[in-house]
């Protein structure tokens, strides 16, 4: 299996925004811990292969950064369990995305999907959904790569507050959070070990 | 941080690394079956040629339509600048029309400078007299960097041949090169080398034949026929005797050394058509990669929140 992303730039320090205020944002809550982790992609991987009646023609398309970092671990569950390679792609949305000129946005790396995605069943592999609004973008990006038969979301965390109507139709963990707080996928690939956790302002600072 | 390209200087050595790294992503953009992406939908992008060009206007325009940018052509030959408009003038009758961007050329050295200083608009310097074209500096790092596999120039031997003196691309391109490590030599005769080194931080030679066997790019510029008037040198003849890359003396330089040439070029004065068209040459890499720069360049200016470096 190649490894889309493989020796492009390190990921930037955090996907997740500075926090609104300024301020300085707090550790609130370790959610999930490696072993949480691992245990949530196999119980993915296997509703992956379950819902499509085996993985002969699903692609794995990771968004930068830590969505392509989850969509790898996902792929070589699915390897151990069903004996198929599954394609995994990297995509990058930023020129997709419905905020360009609003605030700064950087490409995160090449767009590099293996396959072509004509007839395939696509599974889009994120860290965190939150608004949509990054999904959206990727749906816009798949379009032009290809005609696929289906396009899923996997996501490992589902914190609400959605701006459009998109749902994942995996999900890690359904973890409730407020609009001022952030949710951290933290992934050995890229930060050095495996985790969940939810940041916020102090807590008299909450709106 | 600038909301304009003028210079090299402008990026400095981190904004230039974090341009090429940026050009990656538009180079696979512009490898895909429907080479385009709705980055700059609804951005205006004019270009301002003041002297000929093919390859840089024909570039900068692929670049912004790859990135749904609307784009206006201003050709001096059809354009008021026949009845006497200003620079002043056209510039502000272009910027009323409503742009975003402004690609410029012109024969006056520091022209784009002005410009930046009487509009709004983003100003991208497409080559200024004898003094700038930045755009060009990077497509040619962008090129050596996915020709030779690396992210790092430090210790590259490049030898800059030709008419250092009058160009604008030696400039750029050497002034980048210093910049990220590599180690320059400028070859020519005395007459077509800058009078004075300061600043430059290369070396200098009258002579090719020695540096052939250890060199690692060969970048030729163009001998500007205009330039034999003047003198500088006895005939184009004597001219590719002493300094044009011929085959016999590209058979003498390393196997992984590689041959670059900003064109258009002189096939058979500064390099032979066989030299141009062989296995060393990266010359046509250069033109396709200078529409991936040109993207990043313009996104990094409208796009991803306004400034470069």
């Amino acid at each position: 299996m190649t490894a889309p992303g493989a020796g492009t730039p390190a990921a930037q320090p955090s996907s997740t925004p500075e926090p609104p205020d300024g301020g300085s944002f707090l550790l609130r809550a370790h959610v999930l811990d490696g072993d949480d982790l691992r245990r949530a992609f196999t119980r993915i991987a296997h509703e992956i292969v379950e819902r499509n009646h085996g993985a002969a023609h699903v692609v794995l398309v990771g968004l930068y950064t830590r969505g392509l970092a989850v969509a790898e671990r996902l792929a070589a569950v699915i390897e151990q369990v069903e004996g198929v390679d599954v394609p995994v792609g990297a995509l990058d949305v930023a020129f997709y995305r419905d905020d360009i000129g609003l605030r700064p946005i950087q490409p995160l790396g090449p767009t590099e999907v293996p396959v072509d995605l004509t007839d395939k069943t696509v599974v889009l592999v994120d860290d965190v959904l939150f608004t949509g609004r990054t999904v959206r973008a990727a749906l816009d990006a798949i379009t032009e790569l290809g005609r696929p038969r289906a396009v899923q979301l996997a996501v490992m965390v589902d914190r609400a507050h959605r701006e459009l109507p998109i749902r994942a139709d995996y999900v890690g963990k359904n973890l409730p959070t407020k609009l001022a707080e952030d949710v951290r996928v933290r992934l050995a690939e890229v930060d050095g070990e495996d985790g969940i956790e939810i940041w916020g302002p102090p807590p008299e600072e909450v709106r | 941080m600038s909301r304009h390209l003028l210079s090299v200087d402008d990026l400095g050595r981190s904004g230039i690394d974090e341009m090429l790294e940026l050009s990656s992503s538009f180079v696979e953009v512009t490898q895909r079956e429907i080479p385009k992406v709705p980055a700059l939908r609804g951005k205006t992008v004019a270009s301002l040629f003041y002297e000929e060009s093919t390859r840089t206007r024909l570039s900068f325009e692929t670049a912004a339509k790859r990135l749904s940018a609307d784009t206006m052509t201003f050709a001096i030959s059809s354009s008021s600048v026949k009845k006497g408009e200003s620079l002043r003038d056209t510039v502000q009758t272009i910027a009323a029309l409503g742009v975003d961007a402004v690609v410029v050329r012109h024969r006056a050295a520091g022209a784009p400078h002005r410009i930046a200083g009487w509009i709004d608009a983003s100003i991208i310097n497409a080559g200024d007299g004898r003094h700038e074209h930045p755009t060009q500096a990077l497509l040619d790092l962008l090129t050596l960097r996915r020709r030779l596999a690396t992210t790092t120039f430090d210790g590259l031997r490049v030898a800059v041949v030709g008419d250092v003196r009058h160009s604008r691309v030696a400039r750029s391109t050497v002034k980048a090169l210093v910049a990220v490590g590599a180690e320059v030599t400028l070859v020519g005769p005395p007459t077509l080398l800058p009078e004075s080194l300061a600043g430059w931080n290369c070396a200098v030679s009258h002579e090719l034949d020695p540096l052939l066997p250890e060199t690692d790019v060969v970048y030729l510029l163009r001998i500007q026929s205009e330039r034999q008037d003047e003198a500088l040198f006895p005939s184009l003849r004597e001219y590719t005797t002493r300094y044009g890359l011929t085959a016999e003396r590209a058979g003498r330089l390393k196997p992984d050394t590689v041959i670059m040439h900003p064109g258009p070029m002189n096939r058979g004065v500064e390099i032979a058509a066989e030299v141009a068209d062989g296995p060393a040459s990266i010359i046509t890499e250069q033109v396709t990669n200078g529409v991936a720069v040109r993207m990043a360049v313009l996104w990094s200016l409208l796009g991803s929140g306004g400034s470069i470096a």
